[in-house]
């Protein structure tokens, strides 16, 4: 009773000054800005292709797998929703609405048909490549001609960042880790040199290296795009931490375990691949989503390097002639976006234990 | 066994990775050797350079920048007035004006910029690197920069300077001198040349003060707006900008008109892009050039027909200026057409319409005793 009254004491003058005293046109003019920087009108249908797949692949889940997926599809058209009753334009509401739309259809299409969970997970595995084509382009592809990297900003770039270093740096980090258990010198010196290398220096060297230092090493004709070039820094710094992550799992497999697989008549990659790698990596789930979420919060640390993430969209917003000195609202948005993604990642991460019995068998 | 072939295997790929590493390192020393060339391209007659370097040749920069089909210049992202991104994605500020100026002078299209937006702390290596052709982020042109980076810095495109502001009701003006506030007490960002300066002009003053100082601007801007200090000193820009972003009541604080440091902001390249940095001159200078003669983006076309040999040749009517530099003969009247006069840029992004409006002060002509002063063209 007490703990309510004090809650309530300390929430209300937030909440009276949300309704009333804020000024929210900072958010609402520049939300295109916010959500995916520079990157140019004519291709946004391409961001939108992306999002209707993925509507597509989340209805499928919950249509085939019901209960477990059911959360994160819920989840995702509760959010839908919200933005078809937030003022956006009319276009982008509309949107929203075929989104739910495709999210509610794929879901009746794919109800009780398990011969269609295949292609479902052929849907999510190549989701990822989908998106990166769809938001790139290539010259070589009709329709989709180049957008520089260097163009995404805002919420569209974070989340680029965080899940492209985290899904390049998963793969990467399992070699490492497996490295650093081998018997041969070479290979496990070499893995823990590399681990401990980039673990002993902070991100920030990292970022700078990659932004400052690389194009030194490169030949002048070569140019990378920055964007590019930060997501390498990302990627090989993260593949260490996940490393030791995955480490921390192949070292809870009992001996039993491989002496089974040996005993069965398994040779060592397939006691790997089959017996180990999945038990191991189940057991370090919430190692690994924490990492995930903690590399969405170190990647505010692009802005340092001039990369127009979310946290940099907000300071140059501050920088408008008719937005000035509007810190508040800034702030306050970016707070509820990533406080947001973050609870969704870690609510994500909560589901994927629970179906696969983490901690309980 | 069969495992350990397996392992043998990631020996290898790590092997090659290590071997390709090496390659990289190789380069390095390579690139190195390029870029302390470029450094002592001036004095290379006396020194003895080895043979199998290259030197860079003037015009080399600006043939890159014009087969790539735009200029890469690096800006500020986030600082009011002089370079941000508006809603629609654009950039915008001061300094951004001129890398449209000289994409106009260069591609005749004022839209053939790619920026970069940088911070503090690699813009001068962003532009060694060759990360960006030219940068034009509000930087001082000091001695070290120009000859310890190897750079060129341009025409001073905006002088500024520290200055101090304070409370109205103290009570001041903007004729208020140092003197007069003996006693105050001054916020000011500790560690930096503007403490210095504070210190050394106060001294000079004769005004004894209590100083406040902070770790960065933005806490004393706080401070100074909560009302502990008197008067709080950094760039006129920086002050003029953030009066404006930071304070309660903006009206009730004034910039003094006094001068405590010389602040010449201007755009540089690399040493060595020399054809580049004339480039980048002589836009500014038609620019200053053609407010001094009244020409406008919107008159700039009765300026055509004009019989003044200066506007003619101004223009590119008359004469081979462009040619000279390796541009259209008309390069200044595209930079005036569609990016406007040093004048129309200024007041666009500080003038008396913006929230800033910032007094001209050093930056007006020569001629309404500023210190815009243009090289003749001819």
């Amino acid at each position: 009773m007490l703990a309510a009254w004090l809650v309530y004491l300390i929430l209300r003058p937030a909440l009276t000054w949300v309704f009333t005293q804020a000024e929210w046109q900072v958010i609402v003019t520049n939300f295109r800005l916010f959500m995916r920087g520079q990157y140019p009108d004519e291709a946004v249908w391409r961001l939108w292709v992306g999002i209707y797949f993925l509507a597509l692949v989340m209805g499928m889940s919950w249509g085939v797998w019901g209960q477990a997926a059911r959360t994160f599809a819920a989840l995702f058209g509760a959010a839908a929703l919200l933005f078809v009753l937030l003022p956006f334009s009319l276009n982008a509401r509309l949107n929203w609405v075929g989104v739910l739309i495709t999210l509610v259809a794929a879901m009746l299409l794919a109800r009780n048909r398990a011969a269609l969970k295949p292609w479902v997970i052929l849907g999510w595995v190549i989701l990822l490549p989908l998106t990166i084509v769809l938001t790139a382009g290539a010259a070589w592809l009709p329709f989709l001609s180049p957008v520089a990297p260097r163009l995404w900003g805002g919420l569209l770039l974070t989340l680029m960042l965080t899940i492209i270093g985290n899904t390049l740096a998963l793969p990467l980090g399992i070699l490492l880790a497996l490295g650093r258990r081998s018997s041969l010198p070479a290979i496990k010196s070499f893995c823990i040199g590399y681990i401990e290398l980039w673990r002993g220096v902070p991100l920030v060297t990292v970022l700078f290296m990659a932004q400052i230092m690389l194009p030194l090493f490169l030949p002048a004709e070569i140019r990378v795009d920055p964007v590019v070039r930060v997501i390498i820094g990302l990627t090989l710094f993260e593949a260490a931490y996940q490393a030791e992550n995955v480490r921390g799992g192949l070292q809870a497999m009992p001996r039993g375990q491989f002496e089974a697989a040996y005993a069965l008549g398994l040779n060592g990659v397939l006691t790997m691949l089959f017996i180990i790698l999945p038990q191991a990596l189940r057991l370090v789930i919430p190692a690994l989503l924490n990492s995930f979420i903690s590399l969405f919060k170190d990647t505010t640390l692009v802005a340092i390097v001039g990369l127009f993430d979310l946290l940099l969209i907000g300071k140059t917003t501050l920088a408008q002639p008719d937005f000035l000195g509007k810190y508040r609202e800034v702030y306050a948005f970016l707070f509820v976006v990533y406080w947001a993604f973050s609870m969704m990642f870690s609510y994500a991460s909560q589901r994927l234990e629970k179906t696969l019995g983490v901690g309980t068998r | 066994m069969k495992r350990n072939a397996y392992i043998t295997m990631g020996a290898l790929t790590a092997v090659a990775l290590v071997l390709v590493a090496c390659g990289g390192a190789a380069t390095v020393e390579v690139e190195v050797t390029r870029v302390v060339e470029v450094t002592s391209a001036a004095p290379a007659a006396t020194s003895q350079v080895q043979v199998q370097v290259q030197v860079v040749t003037p015009g080399e920069r600006m043939q890159t920048i014009k087969d790539r089909g735009n200029l890469i210049c690096g800006v500020h992202g986030t600082f009011q007035g002089f370079g941000y991104v508006e809603a629609d994605g654009s950039y915008t500020g001061f300094d951004v004006e001129f890398c449209k100026a000289w994409a106009a002078a260069i591609f005749g299209d004022a839209t053939k910029v790619e920026y970069r937006s940088l911070t503090a702390k690699e813009r001068f290596t962003a532009l060694q690197t060759g990360e960006v052709d030219v940068l034009s982020r509000n930087s001082t042109w000091t001695l070290t920069r120009d000859v310890d980076l190897a750079l060129t810095f341009g025409p001073t495109t905006f002088y500024d300077g520290q200055a101090m502001m304070v409370r109205k009701d103290l009570p001041a003006t903007e004729e208020t001198t140092l003197k007069d506030l003996e006693g105050a007490n001054i916020c000011v960002q500790t560690g930096t040349t503007t403490e210095l300066n504070l210190t050394d002009q106060m001294k000079a003053a004769g005004a004894e003060y209590t100083p406040v100082v902070f770790e960065d601007n933005d806490a004393a801007f706080a401070a100074y707006d909560e009302g502990r200090c008197d008067a709080i000193t950094s760039d006129r820009s920086q002050l003029a900008t953030l009066r404006v972003a930071k304070m309660k009541n903006p009206d009730d604080h004034v910039i003094l008109s006094v001068v405590m440091s010389k602040e010449p902001l201007a755009p540089a390249v690399l040493q060595g892009d020399d054809r580049l940095a004339d480039v980048v001159h002589w836009t500014v200078y038609g620019m200053i050039q053609a407010e001094e003669l009244g020409i406008t983006s919107q008159n700039v076309d009765s300026f055509l027909t004009s019989a003044d040999p200066v506007v003619k040749r101004l223009l590119g009517v008359e004469g081979e200026m462009g040619a000279k530099l390796g541009l259209s003969n008309d390069f200044i009247y595209q930079v005036i057409k569609q990016v406007g006069n040093y004048g129309e840029a200024y007041d666009r992004n500080l003038g008396p319409d913006t929230p800033y409006q910032l007094a001209r002060g050093q930056n007006d002509l020569w001629t309404n005793g500023g210190l815009m002063y243009a090289p003749p063209i001819r």
